[in-house]
């Protein structure tokens, strides 16, 4: 029982660890915290679920659209909203995209209803492994293994391209990479649409399984700050090992104390590390 | 090829350099020399377009420059090695170097590039793995001076790449853009070190506070009176 509540936790932290690293790089390249990632995620969900509903596509099938959509979403997101408050002082690019994300939220509600919807019936619907007593449904494996290849393929693509280069160069000083020839506009642009692809590719894998609603990004965002935090901001694998743990952590907790406490675990340990490790568990 | 003209320059519209005029010509070594917040780092600041004049002009190889955003011009041919060096701490000394070439698009190009400065920083070459943060100040401001290279400069601008050095490293930063220098690349120097700077310069000029007060060769400013009463203290 234990192993399947582990593997529960490992698998939903995954997925987790995917929506941080959106989150982290354009903290780590920009210092800014979008507040708007949870509803990019949601826009994910509905992007996936309205091409299931309208035009009967997979989610599969979707996903490289939800891609499409939530980069672009992420480009002008900086350009209308956060290109405008970059500079300015103390919280206002916080309180700009903590803006955007009740404005989206609310633009979902009056477009879509509060109403709950739901993927019924998909290529992966309802399939699963079953070793021993240990049952692992294929929605939530694809789901994980999908986010992780994602990961995967944005830490490469930071380390290894020369367009990643360029985000780091960026992140370390702006204006040092832009006397490289870093045209560092783009960069911010660019940076923005690979965090909507992260949430984009997360969005349309959850949308198998989990409801669809305006709210349904918002814990997501929650967990992903957090995460984010607890992997130091800016780090990607970070993200990625504190997304794994607070997956584990809510499953544990919701099995052991009862499902109403699942979250609260992955806060106390947030408050917990943040007060002993100020910048996570694996920044210095 | 650089000519600044009557520049005047400074912060939120406060100019801390006025109407300064100055020119470096096809292979010249020239220094700017004056002491600590004269406005040396402002003018390199300004000719490699981080910093928008307030007023005068900038012009490189016959093309007005100053209304550029930088990563424009470094494309033209102008790299320049800021002070306190900034390398890329976080990222490896190889890296740091593609980063100096980020506009070239050959790769091969770039790899000739590459295999070139390991040449002239045989050190580099050593660390090419290391990030740059763990290099001791010489190597950062050595792989600050190859990484401007990589960019294959017809300019290169240079501000105080002694300050912080111990003696023996300055000389040798003096051997490698006089080297730099003799390859074709025209360079532009600001420094502190007046006696150094004017030393291995064809031309120089004497900023104290935003105002260019004396120019002529290395040699004439190295005799005149006012360098030797405001800087030798003689
Ligand atoms: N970022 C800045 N904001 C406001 N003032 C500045 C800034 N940088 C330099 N200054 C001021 O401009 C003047 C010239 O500085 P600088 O060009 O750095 O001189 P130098 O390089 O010769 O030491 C100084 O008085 C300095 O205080
Ligand atoms: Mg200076």
């Amino acid at each position: 029982m234990l192993l399947q509540v582990l593997l529960t936790g490992v698998l939903i932290g995954s997925v987790y660890s995917l929506v941080a690293v959106g989150l982290t790089l354009v903290w780590g390249l920009m210092d800014i915290i979008n507040f708007a990632h949870g509803e990019f995620l949601m826009i994910s969900m509905y992007t996936t679920f309205w091409l299931y509903a309208l035009l009967k596509f997979d989610p599969l099938a979707s996903l490289p659209i939800a891609v499409g959509v939530v980069a672009l979403v992420g480009v002008l997101t900086y350009k209308l909203v956060v290109k405008r408050v970059a500079n300015a002082p103390g919280l206002m690019a916080l309180l700009a995209t903590f803006g955007l994300s009740l404005f989206i939220r609310n633009l979902a509600q009056f477009l879509w209803s509060p109403n709950y919807r739901f993927v019924s019936e998909s290529l992966l619907t309802d399939k699963r492994f079953i070793i021993g007593d240990l049952i692992i449904g294929l929605p939530q494996l694809v789901a994980a293994v999908g986010s992780f290849a994602m990961t995967l393929i944005i830490a490469l693509l930071i380390k290894k391209t020369k367009t990643g280069r360029a985000i780091q160069a960026t992140a370390q000083s702006k204006d040092i990479a832009e006397l490289m020839g870093v045209n560092t506009e783009r960069i911010y642009a660019i940076t923005f649409a690979i965090s909507g692809a992260c949430v984009g590719v997360a969005g349309a894998l959850l949308a198998n399984t989990f409801p669809v609603y305006p709210e349904c990004g918002a814990m997501y965002g929650l967990l992903a700050f957090v995460i984010v935090a607890l992997g130091g901001f800016g780090n990607i694998w970070g993200a990625f090992y504190a997304g794994i743990l607070i997956g584990l952590a809510e499953t544990l907790g919701g099995f052991y104390l009862g499902t109403q406490f699942k979250y609260a675990i992955a806060f106390l340990i947030y408050l917990l590390v943040l007060q002993f490790r100020p910048k996570g568990l694996f920044g210095w | 090829m650089l000519k600044v003209n009557k520049l005047t320059a400074g912060y939120d519209n406060v100019p801390v350099v006025f109407d300064v005029s100055l020119e470096v010509r096809e292979g010249e070594l020239v220094s700017v020399v004056g002491s600590n917040g004269a406005g040396k780092t402002t003018i390199l600041r300004a000719i490699s377009g981080l910093l928008k004049p307030i007023s005068g002009s900038i012009e490189f190889m016959g093309k007005r420059i100053d209304k550029l955003p930088a990563h424009e011009i470094v494309k033209l041919g102008i790299a320049h090695v800021p002070e306190g060096r900034h390398i890329f701490g976080k990222m490896s000394v190889r890296d740091n170097l593609l980063m100096g070439a980020y506009a070239i698009e050959d790769d091969a190009e770039v790899n000739r590039l590459l295999d070139r400065v390991y040449e002239i920083f045989p050190v580099l070459k050593e660390r090419e793995k290391q990030k740059g943060e763990t290099m001791s100040g010489g190597e950062q401001q050595m792989l600050a001076i190859a990484r401007a290279l990589m960019a294959k400069p017809k300019l290169l601008l240079v501000d105080e790449m002694s300050l912080g050095l111990m003696p023996l490293m300055v000389d040798k930063a003096l051997d490698v853009l006089k080297h730099v220098n003799k390859t074709g690349v025209a360079v532009l120097m600001v420094e502190q070190k007046v006696q150094e700077a004017l030393e291995i310069a064809d031309r120089g000029y004497i900023l104290q506070t935003g105002k260019i007060v004396a120019q002529g060769t290395g040699q004439e400013l190295l005799g005149s009176e006012l360098v030797k009463q405001a800087y030798m203290g003689m």
